[in-house]
């Protein structure tokens, strides 16, 4: 027992010793390089989605380095793990911040990982792009959203599910958290004022990680027997999707009877999934794996080298990645600097091709310019296009949709330099600084 | 037993307790000192963001110690104590809430921002007065301390032990993280309270603040730990400890074994619901995944790889558990943290059966060569498990 | 009059077709009429329309056409099917059924269209128009024929018409069923005609019902009546619908359809189809509850041995579930070819890989703290993490487990009710898992001696009992079920890293509710949950239905602190 104890001890001191030395090392490198913090869970729930988002930033470093890095330095990634747990996030925001003293963070996936890391990103006035469709509602000085708004996604989606499927009957279906709360907030506003009627119009949300469907999916047949053609907007959320598809299939709902759209199935996540019940359901997203472009082709390639699997798909936070790395990359080589204020201001109508064909565009209030797509599922796990918007759509911060934010506007440009302005009052509020 | 006054007792019989005492004192000078007096360019400096992980530490010492408490000393193993320390810190979190007035996005002065953009038309009747800290404090105490008198006094009256005392305890925050997770509870939903800006007009980021929130937790992990030594030196306490290594034989002597259950049930609970009060304002965020049972069972394993029963030991696990997590979730380990903690637990448990405080006492035993075999071996009988030695 | 317009979607507007006229989409052109060439289109549609099938259309015979349906963009497909329908070719439902079933395509080289399946030399072509096989070539060789959902609507309807008068009656009944889903005025004297035709009395009903679905909408006041019957006869919810629109008031109280007392009967008919619904929801219900409790079983059926026989508080038994369904994942990706017999494989094939994982843990971790239960759970804990981190890191994404056909779909009871074959499976079978461990704990040798071991270590031992060993098959026992568990649970949830995670906690609920080391117990105990939980749902909403659930417990087990079946005897006091 007492030499199993000296053991452990010897193996402790010495993993601490290695430890010593590893931060040693790191010290050592920090002087030629500008680093990268990478905020994704690699472990815990939300492991499945993030990981992948890890693979694709460490991607786009190891390319630039190959490249001759930024600025004649070489980048080097930070990478930490929050563990799925949100006051983690926290902890390693302020962590990257002011003891690795990164020059930017790719991070998060969940809103209220953002919502946690805020305070700490403002306070330390570090610079976060955030790669993930949200709920909008928010423009901070120090995020740059390269994922989709609200008016990016949703009410694409069922602008073409009235206008080509002539969808008349509606359920929302969600996860109980604040994205699908908003979103379905503003569907419901928009869809009314589409002269939808309110008896149209069923919500519901279930709790994270649902697994048994079988009351709803009875009750969507049910209501989806009206007579008048029924569409389910999907906001469930990550591992709750594979029962509710199955149920959905195995009660004999298919995409003709009533189309699902969904807003958090990509690829990805289809990679999961036994598709062939799920052919032809939909999701809006501002990406596709199977999109026809050139730069979409050499990103997959590049992909599938960097992972070594030919079978990993790309998605669309894959994209909003990419595409922020990009911009930050762009906006440090004309700003000279890797200086946060400089770097912001550089930011700002900054373009980089989107992978799907056309230009990407970062607009004053931190959100995107980017096209919308609608895309079917196939048997091969892939999405078939079937709609997308002409030409980019621009990323609101503030629905109009919402009494309380149809006012607000977002532009961090003089002279309004403020994420929530309100045009009522005129007045600016909740700023940090 | 001498009749010095305990404190006194602490800082000269016992040797774990005068260093405890050493260490929280000069945690609480060195680190205010090396924060805000020596430059930050100097290799002595303390982060803030130091401070605030030490912070963190310290408050999970206190949840660790409240557990220990109960189940060090009574026996009763709780894996639901998360509950407690979460609903202080929501009590916490809702007067930070209030205080950020109409500094929210949409300037509303007295909804907060999940409110509005939720269509609240008016503050629920649960959230009137958080916005004066007297009362928020007295909720600290209030919230968690009525959820254990209601749940106590129901299991121990009908007198619902062991494993099934503790699947009832996580049910119950496992209810519990499930209603928080409800948007229309009006508690935040699963974004939690979050976004807070000052404490008593004080900026919360500011590092004074951080500083005076540090030492707040110094402070109440010192008075909780004396606190908990003071009733398990008492008479109280040896009941406590007599029903949990025989339940039934205390009750057959006389005593009224729930109502010692329930005391101290109740009074871990506080101590719990402190721990969450003072943690919310240093991480920034409460949220319902800290009702998560998971979390639970894992302040179980703080005390137990700490060592139960020994109160210090409790704080020393806690300590050592997130120490260890915080330098194996960044950099190299990233990946793999998961296997060293996993393989930590089962080494432990196995080779450490009465934790790290285990191999202290060994050196220290040795050292004064002192006779305490005897109360080792004297293993409570199954179902209690080992550790049950007394300081 | 260029036929194409004819046959355009102007002509038939109660139609839902996903044609975008507003949306700016370049290969969703829709042309745009004039109102009063609409008006005259309509006209002739509706004339032309009801002959359908019969008319022999001039413009393009079969071959240009079915190359033209495989070139052209969604919206010309909608109307080159309809084209094509009125063809009245044999070919045309094999070129539907390809399309629908994704096995058309072009072949890149000479662009003829092709029904392609898929072999295991690479997919075998079959030439659409001589309907002779080709070559077997690679998937690259071809392109695929995509439709999106408004052209496979369309096709389901007009196969559906093509198949009414088909020989095997199940596909009669499938065409009957396809038809009440969307009812199409100008099919009505083909539904009629296979109607008079039809024998089978169950499909005949099916029939009618489609029927009564169109003419409840024609100016016929007596084949109204009729059709109110009919349909209030009917369990559908289709029909509901129908009949409540047909039987609402104005705001004054009187009915819209006062024509012939029409909105009365339909109001009237809605009712007693809506009492009838109400019998089935309750009977569905049931089902539901009995399902869920079937899950709860399996998921908490091996924890019953672990913890509830042995004592152990094990913390890894969500894993051994996981492990179970990545067994099932391995078993369909070892062989691709045998998916219908997959689940039947993998479900030795998972007791195996838990059993064995599960002795693993009991030799090396488990072994060491008998009598210790609350350090099992720490132990057990970290080998839990250490599992799902091991699974993570070969990936970390959810793995696809496929659904055998035979335990897809439903079985319909009626227009009301139908029970999804694989929860009627996981039923079956976890009542078939709880049987068989009765039976190999009361009835075999191992099972004496696993109680024995369990009650009474040291006895046991003395009476020549190798306790490690029974032990170690006693875990591997419980691990093993968990694995099974793992392999109907793959069919109906995530297979991935944190599935273990989902089903821990009302695990351990069910084995306490039930009464530790009771197995009667744990199926009255997970049964119970579950209908209680399901009759919640529809009124409290999962997440309040879950919660009182919970506080069910809470309570209940400060009534009977021992759970449900409490053991008696002196061993449980303290």
């Amino acid at each position: 027992m007492s030499s199993n104890v000296k053991k452990l001890v010897k193996k402790t001191s010495l993993a601490i010793g290695a430890t010593a030395l590893a931060t040693g090392v790191a010290l050592a490198q920090a002087a030629e390089t500008i680093k990268v913090g990478v905020l994704h869970s690699l472990s815990g729930t939300m492991a499945i989605s993030e990981t992948t988002l890890k693979d694709t930033v460490l991607m786009m470093i190891d390319e630039q380095n190959k490249a001759g890095g930024v600025l004649g330095k070489k980048l080097e990634a930070v990478v930490v793990d929050p563990a799925s747990n949100w006051p983690l996030f926290a902890e390693k925001a302020k962590q990257l911040l002011s003891k690795d003293k990164v020059s930017v963070i790719f991070g998060c996936w969940t809103s209220v990982s953002r919502k946690s890391v805020l305070p700490v990103i403002e306070a330390e006035n570090g610079l976060l792009f955030y790669p993930v469709q949200y709920e909008g509602e928010e423009s901070s000085k120090n995020v740059f959203y390269t994922g989709a708004a609200p008016n990016q996604q949703a009410i694409p989606a069922v602008d073409y599910l009235m206008a080509s499927e002539g969808v008349k009957r509606w359920v929302l279906e969600g996860t109980d958290y604040v994205y699908p709360r908003t979103t379905n907030k503003i569907l419901e506003a928009y869809l009314i004022s589409k002269g939808v009627k309110k008896e149209d119009i069923s919500i519901n949300y279930t709790p994270f990680g649902h697994s048994d469907w079988q009351t709803r999916v009875a009750e969507i047949k049910k209501f989806g027997s009206a007579g008048k053609k029924t569409a389910v907007v999907s906001t469930i959320n990550g591992d709750a999707n594979v029962p509710f598809y199955k149920e959905l299939a195995n009660a004999g709902i298919t995409a003709e009877d009533i189309p699902v759209v969904a807003f958090s199935v990509g690829e990805e996540e289809l990679s999961g999934f036994d598709t062939k019940p799920l052919v032809g359901h939909l999701a809006a997203w501002n990406y596709f794996m199977s999109a026809e472009a050139a730069e979409n082709d050499a990103f997959i390639e590049q992909w599938h080298k960097f992972i070594k699997d030919k079978k990993r798909p790309t998605n669309d936070p894959m994209e909003a990645t990419y595409i922020g790395f990009k911009m930050w990359v762009k906006a440090v080589e004309k700003a000279g600097t890797t200086n946060v204020d400089a770097v912001r201001t550089a930011m700002y109508g900054i373009t980089v091709p989107n992978l799907t064909g056309g230009i990407a565009v970062m607009n004053t209030n931190h959100h995107l310019t980017k096209p919308v797509l609608i895309g079917e599922i196939q048997e091969d796990g892939q999405f078939e296009i079937v709609w997308q918007t002409p030409g980019g759509v621009i990323g609101d911060a503030w629905t109009d949709f919402l009494p309380e934010s149809a006012n607000l506007v977002a532009d961090w440009t003089p002279p309004i330099s403020c994420g929530n302005f309100n045009i009522k009052t005129g007045k600016c509020s909740g700023q940090n600084y | 037993m001498t009749h010095k006054p305990l404190i006194q007792q602490l800082l000269t019989n016992d040797t774990a307790s005068r260093w405890l005492f050493v260490a929280l004192l000069a945690l609480g000078i060195g680190v205010p000192f090396l924060n805000l007096v020596v430059p930050p360019d100097s290799v002595f400096h303390v982060p803030t963001y130091m401070v605030t992980l030490l912070g963190k530490y310290l408050c999970f010492a206190i949840l660790a110690l409240a557990l220990d408490l109960i189940w060090g000393y009574c026996g009763i193993l709780s894996l639901g104590h998360g509950a407690f320390f979460a609903l202080g810190g929501y009590a916490m979190g809702m007067y930070l809430m209030r205080q950020i007035g109409d500094r929210g996005v949409y300037g509303n002065p007295v909804l907060p921002d999940f409110m509005v953009f939720l269509n609240w038309q008016e503050l629920p009747w649960y959230w009137l007065g958080f916005d004066n800290f007297g009362l928020a404090l007295l909720m600290v105490f209030l919230a968690p301390g009525l959820l254990a008198f209601l749940f106590g006094w129901l299991a121990f009256r009908s007198r619902v032990t062991g494993v099934y005392l503790s699947i009832i305890t996580q049910a119950l925050t496992y209810a519990l993280m499930l209603a928080f997770f409800r948007n229309d509870m009006g508690f935040g939903g699963n974004n939690g309270l979050t976004d807070f800006k000052d404490i008593l007009g004080f900026n919360l980021q500011a590092d004074s603040t951080r500083i005076v929130l540090f030492l707040a937790t110094v402070i109440v992990l010192a008075l909780a730990y004396v606190l908990c030594q003071y009733i398990t030196r008492s008479k109280a306490g040896r009941v406590l400890i007599s029903i949990r290594d025989a339940e039934s034989r205390t009750r057959f002597i006389g005593y009224r074994v729930e109502h010692y259950k329930l005391f101290v049930f109740i009074l871990s609970a506080l101590i719990a619901g402190v721990a969450g009060a003072l943690y919310v304002p240093q991480i920034g965020i409460i949220n319902p995944s800290e009702f998560n049972p998971l979390n639970s069972i894992e302040i179980v394993i703080w005390v137990a790889i700490g060592g139960r029963g020994t109160l210090y030991g409790a704080v020393i696990g806690a300590v050592l558990v997130n120490y260890a997590k915080t330098t194996f979730t960044s950099g190299i380990f990233a990946e793999y943290w998961l296997f060293i903690l996993g393989a930590l637990f089962v080494i432990t448990t196995i080779y450490l059966p009465r934790g790290v405080v285990g191999i202290m006492d060994g050196y220290l035993s040795r050292r004064k060569s002192r006779q305490d075999k005897s109360m080792a071996a004297a293993s409570p009988q199954a179902g209690v498990a080992t550790g049950g030695k007394q300081p | 009059m260029p036929q194409d317009a004819i046959f355009s979607k102007e002509i038939k507007p109660h139609k839902t077709r996903a044609v975008s006229d507003g949306l700016p989409c370049s290969s969703l052109r829709a042309r745009k009429l004039g109102a009063e060439k609409m008006k005259i289109l309509i006209k002739i549609g509706l004339l032309m329309g009801l002959g359908l099938l019969f008319i022999k259309a001039h413009a393009g015979d079969f071959a240009t056409l079915s190359h033209s349906l495989a070139k052209s963009d969604y919206s010309q497909k909608n109307r080159i099917i309809d084209e094509l329908a009125a063809l009245d070719d044999d070919r045309t439902l094999v070129i539907f059924k390809a399309l629908i079933e994704g096995n058309l395509y072009l072949r890149k080289s000479d662009q003829t269209v092709v029904v392609g399946r898929d072999s295991r030399e690479g997919v075998e072509l079959t030439d659409v128009l001589t309907g002779q096989p080709l070559e077997v070539v690679g998937i690259r060789a071809l392109e695929k024929v995509r439709i999106n959902n408004s052209v496979r609507g369309k096709l389901r309807t007009v196969i559906a018409s093509l198949q009414l008068s088909a020989k095997n009656s199940d596909i009669r009944r499938q065409s009957a069923r396809d038809l009440i889903k969307s009812p199409q005025p100008e099919l009505r004297n083909l539904i009629a005609t296979a109607y008079e035709k039809e024998e089978s009395s169950s499909v005949k009903s099916e029939m009618a019902m489609a029927l009564a679905m169109v003419d409840i909408e024609s100016e016929d006041v007596k084949l109204r009546r009729e059709a109110i019957d009919i349909l209030a006869s009917s369990y559908s919810s289709e029909a509901l619908g129908i009949l409540e629109r047909f039987g609402e008031k104005d705001g004054a109280g009187n009915y819209k359809e006062a024509e012939g007392n029409i909105g009365k009967l339909a109001a009237e008919g809605a009712e007693r189809v809506r009492h009838r619904m109400e019998v089935m929801r309750f009977i569905e219900n049931l089902f539901f509850g009995i399902s869920l409790g079937s899950v709860l079983l399996l998921a908490a059926i091996g924890l019953a041995i672990t913890f509830g026989v042995m004592g152990v508080i094990n913390m890894a038994h969500g894993e051994m579930i996981m492990l179970g369904a990545y067994t099932t994942f391995a078993v369909q990706q070892l062989f691709p070819n045998w998916i219908e017999a997959s689940i039947i494989i993998a479900i030795p094939m998972a007791f195996l890989v838990s059993g064995c994982v599960g002795i693993l843990i009991e030799r090396t971790v488990i072994r060491h703290l008998y009598g210790r239960p609350l350090e099992t759970l720490l132990a057990t804990f970290g080998i839990s993490l250490f599992l799902q981190q091991l699974v993570r890191t070969y990936n970390s994404n959810n793995v696809p487990v496929i659904t055998p056909d035979w335990m897809s779909g439903f079985y319909q009871v009626n227009g009301a009710l139908s029970l999804t074959y694989n929860r009627l499976y996981i039923i079956l079978f976890s009542l078939m898992v709880l049987g068989l461990l009765a039976i190999l704990l009361r009835k075999t040798l191992l099972g004496l001696q696993m109680r024995a071991a369990t009650q009474n270590r040291a006895m046991a031992n003395s009476m020549g009992i190798k306790s490690s060993w029974v032990d170690a098959l006693t875990f591997g026992l419980g691990s093993g079920i968990a694995g099974m568990a793992g392999v109907a649970l793959s069919q109906i949830t995530n297979v991935g890293p944190n599935m273990g995670q989902g089903f821990i906690i009302d695990s351990f609920m069910v084995v306490v509710f039930g009464g530790v080391g009771n197995l009667l117990g744990t199926f009255f105990a997970a049964m119970g949950l579950g209908i209680v939980n399901k009759f919640l749902e529809p009124y409290a909403g999962a997440v309040l239905g879950k919660i009182f659930v919970l506080i069910f417990i809470i309570l209940f087990i400060q009534w009977r602190p021992r759970g449900l079946f409490a053991l008696k005897g002196r061993f449980v006091t303290d």
